[in-house]
């Protein structure tokens, strides 16, 4: 399941479709900073909002993905974590410590927009 | 009813499918959404130790319990097994790099967590959730 990933102006925004293998988490990671990289981003959206779960190896993915790209000099947020998944992935133990999320696409647009603005 | 689903883990497609069926399972048996997740989270961590450890193994998903229904999944491999059981359930620790959320974190989710290994024979993590 390849996710596809939009151009919008300087951002650029991922869309999950479905449940992800780890093999779909790692081609996404690769394919997120190729596109970083040719499309000159400053901002990457992440919709996550389909995604069934968020275990340890999606999310730690998802970490080194912002990771990457921040290196980068660009922003990445993770947008649409369902309540219930929120709550799984707290209990687990995961925070996704330094990744900026928001509530969903249009929120996440507005910080990119609100920063690339006050940064211009 | 009753009925055992067994889910031949050999790939990290089949972590998806089976956490996939544990969720099905578990909202068909009245589970909310929140404890379904748990459900499905579970199973994906366990299924995922399963293919990194073991390379292989099988998760199985059935219902038990009577007045109140119950998720019951039990994670079996053959692989190396583990050595010091205590220090595998300590927060933080991992033999593979990861971020050594595995057996703590899922002990977390669930209401009842065993784990029976054997060095040299393999592995069974039996946990249980019920219905609140």
């Amino acid at each position: 399941m390849e996710v596809p990933v939009l151009k919008q102006g300087p951002f650029l925004i991922a869309t999950v479709q479905a449940a992800l293998t780890d093999e779909d988490l790692v081609h996404l990671r690769k394919a997120m900073i190729e596109r970083v990289v040719t499309s000159r981003s400053l901002g990457v959206i992440i919709d996550v909002t389909a995604m069934d779960i968020m275990d340890s190896f999606a999310s730690r993915t998802l970490c080194e993905i912002a990771q990457m790209i921040h290196l980068r000099g660009a922003d990445t947020i993770i947008v649409g974590i369902q309540p219930e998944v929120a709550f799984a992935m707290v209990q687990l133990g995961i925070t996704l410590e330094g990744v900026v999320t928001a509530l969903d696409l249009e929120e996440g647009l507005s910080y990119l927009k609100e920063k690339f603005d006050s940064d211009a | 009813m009753n009925n055992i689903i067994r889910v031949p883990i050999n790939t990290d497609k089949d972590i998806v499918a089976a956490r996939q069926q544990g969720r099905a399972l578990a909202l068909s048996l009245g589970f909310s959404e929140t404890d379904s997740t748990l459900v499905a989270t579970a199973i994906s961590e366990l299924a995922r130790n399963i293919v990194t450890y073991a390379k292989k193994g099988v998760i199985q998903i059935q219902s038990n319990g009577n007045s109140r229904p119950c998720i019951q999944v039990i994670a079996k491999d053959r692989g190396a097994g583990i050595a010091n059981i205590k220090l595998a359930l300590q927060d933080g620790f991992s033999t593979s790099g990861s971020l050594g959320l595995g057996l703590p974190g899922v002990k977390r989710l669930v209401d009842e967590f065993k784990v029976v290994s054997k060095i040299g024979k393999g592995t069974a993590v039996t946990f249980k959730k019920w219905k609140s």
